[in-house]
């Protein structure tokens, strides 16, 4: 039979303000266990919550980036249910009336094509604690730092039909709401986070088949191998007659398999109700204009931009609006230097390279957008070649000071004394009388031979223009 | 109307993560019961088009600026805990 | 010295009659002697309370202090003390030494007021005798084989019977009115946000609301100068200014219009109780005040809406005390689970068991609807009631209690009734109005309460109604014969 897989994803987003989102503790990431829980974060007896206001600005202003419905009034409900990590056995929630409403993304397939994937809703809630299991004998420890810390939970419609527009949709996300500001996104410290509910049904079905709710997958790579392996557990129960069970699993990476968290199946019943100690979030409508007009320009509107008035190809423009630390750093240099298409080419290349190589984000980049101003000038000026300026940037990416300084040191600058390359030239002549008699019998690749040879003996410092122009001068037979 | 057993108090029980003596469900199950006969008598209340009263005041919620006031201080919030190490509480080993 | 109202021990403390050292000293004596008859204390805090004294006393020495400076008080044991056993009545937070001061305590703390103990209570507010409490029940200083009411009996008794000029208290459903009407006190629950509910302990959030509980109208007034107010930490305290409120306690009350509820005084209301009560309704008449009949058809909805919405929010909120972080853990759980149920099975007593196996089932899946919402509804209907009546009288009253304080062990078997005796006072709670009871009377040689219901906000109102009729009246000032 032919399956056709269905994919919605829930995406959790801690966002990104300094206190908790119902109290005045720090959010900072990796302190001492349990030295940033406040008696409200440790759900003491007699505590209450009181809402961050940043929480409420973040969620709207994701919303408003995804087009999305803005709940002028919205509810915080209870979650309840007992675990350790969850200090007051319930989670502050939104389930009846939630801030965002329905949106939608448009993502990028590998096909080239576009695909809308609608976002059903997104809502506000305070992450859980953490549960260290491998310190103590029989004992689980409890650290309770992250408990509180705000997130928005994004939940998609079942749109997705394989694990790249999974990876795909994921992606833009993780593009937006780092474009926002909203949340870092760093995923190695669970700042974005996902899960995913994976059925199949037989091609040509409306019904949708009895799904998996693959949990906490924290890193592209990951989502797209779980949902793989998962899909393909799916089919072969479906394949061999059996029925899936809707149940929460655990991705377990050292493996690729899927495996049952039966600890979390037994009996829930979270007993959803308006947290009564809180009340209604009310914010008017101009409340959510005055936060529209702060929005910055999203990667979709950028890379139009970047087609439409600085001539880049879509495929350039898109690589380097994906990331708002990248487009940043572009629009920097390219407004210094004046010329888009280089600032494009020197971006996506040598310092993408140089960043790839050495796993650093953009933001982290040890050659500045100012730096890498001075050293395109110096190209524009013709003081270096392009050639030795790569040189230049290994330099400075490996901190040995600003183009200028390097260009001394190494004695780089270009020659374009004309005096100095005839010299070097006439040499060349002199010592290669066969190759000279080929060029001037019509062998016109040779050219290509003399500037190496020009290049050479200048260390690569002739102006390779020059070198060119005087190289046919002399060649005439 | 609404006859719980012994079986709706056990459930119950464990959703609340609640010890209950053996002997002592069948009044609690006769308790719960009469409680909800009382709480009945909302049936044959009309209710439609009347909105849930949450706050006696039907205040709205105030926004706390995003300022960090809380410090460490988690000697005197773990003094009197059950059981805790190296900062960590303990429970018993959880199996996930 | 123990016999006199806050009012008058201020002047004394301000005259240099005597200091707060000997003040309170002289109540821990009284506490000393007598607490053992009625157990209205969990916690005596002596060197605390000695410690505050002398801070209060050098304080007053240094020149400027507020009222309430150097004032012994007691404070109900749901509030949470930094440094003393916070127990809520039950033997789950047997081991709570809370590590942080409720804004209540906060604010008596900073007003220069010294804390004695903290008194008993029914376990997590839950009761109307006080004999829920894991520390035994309190005995009611009028006859020590009755009840004190509850769940702020332990308060009560202790302002009764002379252990200390004040206390607080909390009201869910009528746990400050009750209990102060059984004992023959002053009490008042202010309306619904008007005190932050910052560090005390959570029974229902959308209903629970502290008060004083005092010997007259005027230290009510004194009490809640002090509590009332805005509270960054309590999201639903409300932010609206804070009067004196002794400014109108000598207002006339000439033209005042009450309202008699017919159906507060129909069939389960003692026939004592409702003679006790007329003959008060015709001593504000007397003072010029009109009175009419009105209703409020609702009024059997009270108890039901109340049993859904209180146990529901309960459940979710002692949820948290789970043996985890603090308080009561079982001896060798053998996992998670049993940590959770054993501790919990072990540390909470049969009635706060009945309302979280209540409160659970109503949230649950399939009920939420049929139970909460409807819940929540109803309650906008009684809350409607009050409104229109409010549009005709300036107060309503009525008893505070169906019947006078019933003997130790009467009604603990019947839950329902038990709840029955609270029908006055829940409306109030639904409805986040102020209340008040105040001593009117005798039936049967126990005291009876009168109670005062206002608009939101409107407790200056009510203090200035109560406090003329005690200017009339010497009900406030009896005393019980073993504790005078």
């Amino acid at each position: 039979m032919q399956w056709e897989v269905v994919i919605g994803l829930e995406i959790h987003v801690q966002l990104s303000t300094k206190s908790k989102i119902f109290s005045g503790a720090s959010t900072a990431y990796g302190a001492e266990p349990n030295t940033q829980a406040c008696a409200v974060d440790l759900g003491l007896p007699g505590v209450l919550p009181v809402f961050n206001g940043e929480a409420l600005k973040k969620s709207v202003m994701f919303g408003l980036a995804i087009g999305a419905q803005i709940n002028e009034r919205s509810v915080f409900d209870r979650k309840n249910y007992f675990y350790p990590d969850s200090p007051k056995a319930y989670q502050i929630s939104q389930l009846y009336y939630p801030i965002v409403g329905e949106g939608f993304i448009d993502v990028d397939l590998e096909d080239g094509s576009q695909k809308r994937i609608g976002v059903t809703r997104a809502h506000m809630e305070e992450d859980a604690g953490k549960s260290l299991h491998e310190s103590f004998h029989n004992q689980t420890g409890i650290d309770l730092n992250r408990a509180g810390t705000p997130l928005l939970e994004i939940v998609s419609e079942p749109d997705m039909r394989s694990a790249k527009e999974a990876v795909a949709y994921m992606r833009k996300i993780h593009s937006i709401v780092r474009y926002l500001g909203v949340s870092d996104g760093n995923m190695q410290e669970g700042s974005f986070r996902c899960d995913a509910n994976v059925s199949l049904r037989p091609k040509g079905q409306k019904e949708f088949g009895t799904r998996a709710e693959l949990k906490n997958i924290n890193s592209f790579r990951f989502v797209e191998k779980a949902i793989n392996v998962e899909i393909e557990r799916q089919m072969d129960i479906l394949e061999s007659g059996g029925t899936v069970v809707q149940e929460t699993r655990l991705y377990d990476a050292d493996k690729n398999e899927t495996r049952s968290m039966r600890s979390k199946e037994e009996a829930n019943d979270y007993r959803y109700f308006p947290d009564p100690d809180l009340l209604p979030i009310v914010i008017s409508a101009e409340e959510i204009e005055a936060i529209r007009s702060t929005l910055p320009e999203l990667p979709d509107a950028k890379c139009a931009r970047y087609m439409d008035t600085l001539a880049l190809s879509e495929k350039d423009a898109k690589a380097l609006t994906v990331d708002r630390d990248m487009a940043d750093y572009y629009e920097a240099v390219q407004q210094a230097i004046g010329d888009a298409k280089m600032a494009a080419n020197w971006i996506l290349g040598d310092v993408a390279a140089l960043n790839n190589k050495h796993a650093i984000e953009f933001k982290e980049c040890p050659v500045s957008p100012e730096q890498l101003i001075g050293l395109l000038k110096r190209i524009q000026d013709n003081t270096i070649s392009g050639k030795i300026a790569k040189e230049v940037f290994e330099a400075m990416y490996a901190g040995e000071g600003d183009a200028d300084t390097i260009i001394d040191k190494k004695g780089l600058k270009q020659i374009t004394d004309t005096g100095a390359i005839e010299a070097i030239i006439d040499e060349i002549i002199a010592n290669n009388p066969s190759q000279v008699a080929e060029f001037q019998s019509g062998k016109d690749k040779l050219i290509g031979f003399f500037v190496g040879q020009v290049m050479k003996a200048s260390k690569g410092k002739a102006n390779p223009g020059q070198v060119n122009q005087l190289l046919q001068t002399k060649l005439k037979p | 109307m609404s006859k719980l057993d012994k079986s709706d108090v056990e459930k119950i029980a464990f959703l609340a993560r609640l010890g209950v003596d053996e002997q002592d469900i069948p009044e609690y199950a006769t308790n719960l019961s009469n409680i909800l006969d009382m709480v009945e008598q909302l049936d044959s209340v009309d209710t439609q088009g009347v909105r849930p009263m949450a706050h006696p005041l039907d205040a709205v919620q105030r926004l706390r600026a995003d300022v960090v006031t809380e410090s460490n201080d988690r000697e005197n919030l773990q003094a009197h805990a059950p059981e805790v190490e190296q900062g960590l509480y303990l429970v018993p080993r959880v199996v996930e | 010295m123990h016999n006199k109202t806050i009012a008058e021990l201020s002047a004394g403390l301000k005259a240099g009659e005597f200091t707060s050292v000997e003040l309170t000293q002289s109540y821990l004596n009284r506490i000393d002697s007598l607490d053992e008859q009625l157990n209205s204390f969990i916690t005596v805090t002596p060197e605390l309370a000695l410690e505050q004294a002398k801070q209060a006393d050098a304080q007053r020495a240094t020149g400027h202090v507020g009222i309430l400076n150097g004032i012994p008080l007691a404070q109900k044991d749901i509030f949470c003390t930094k440094g003393v056993k916070t127990s809520c009545g039950s033997k789950m937070l047997e081991p709570f030494i809370s590590p942080y001061d409720a804004t209540t305590i906060t604010k008596f703390n900073d007003s220069g007021a010294i804390m004695l103990g903290k008194t008993n209570m029914d376990e997590f507010a839950m009761g109307s005798s006080n004999e829920t409490s894991w520390y035994g029940p309190v005995k009611n200083p009028w006859q020590l084989d009755s009840v004190p009411g509850g769940s702020s009996g332990g308060s009560a008794a202790v302002v009764a019977a002379r252990l200390a000029p004040a206390a607080t208290g909390t009201d869910t459903g009528g746990s400050i009115r009750q209990p102060a009407s059984f004992c023959g006190i002053t009490g008042l629950k202010p309306t619904y946000g008007r005190v932050s509910r910052y560090g005390m302990i959570a029974f229902a959030s959308s209903l629970d609301q502290a008060g004083p509980m005092t010997r007259t109208a005027e230290d009510a007034a004194l009490m809640l100068n002090v509590m009332a107010g805005l509270d960054s930490r309590d999201s639903t305290s409300v932010d609206e200014a804070v009067p004196d409120y002794t400014a109108d306690l000598n207002n006339s009350l000439s033209g005042l219009k009450i309202g008699l509820p017919k159906e507060y005084f129909s069939e389960g209301l003692d026939d004592a109780v409702a003679k006790v009560i007329e003959s008060a309704v015709k001593e504000y008449e007397k003072m010029g005040a009109s009175v009419k009949e009105i209703s409020l058809p609702t009024s059997n909805l009270a108890v039901p809406t109340y049993y859904i919405i209180a146990p529901s929010e309960c459940s979710s909120n002692l949820s948290r005390i789970d043996g985890v972080r603090y308080g009561y853990r079982c001896e060798d759980p053998k996992d998670l689970n049993d940590l959770y149920i054993r501790s919990r099975g072990e540390g909470f007593g049969a009635e706060v068991k009945r309302r979280i196996l209540v409160g659970t089932y109503a949230l649950s899946e399939g009920f939420y609807d049929a139970y909460y919402v409807k819940a929540q509804k109803t309650r906008r209907l009684i809350s409607n009631d009050f409104n229109q009546a409010f549009a005709d009288v300036d107060v309503i009253m009525g008893p505070a209690a169906p019947s006078t304080a019933f003997k130790l062990g009467e009604l603990s078997d019947d839950p329902i009734t038990m709840y029955l005796s609270d029908i006055y006072t829940i409306a109030v709670n639904l409805a986040g109005l102020p209340g008040m009871s105040i001593p009117a009377g005798f039936a049967n040689g126990m005291p009876v309460g009168l109670q005062l219901i206002g608009q939101h906000f409107a407790e200056s109102k009510l203090l200035n109604i109560a406090h003329q009729f005690q200017q009339e009246t010497d009900w406030h000032t009896q005393t019980p014969d073993a504790f005078k």
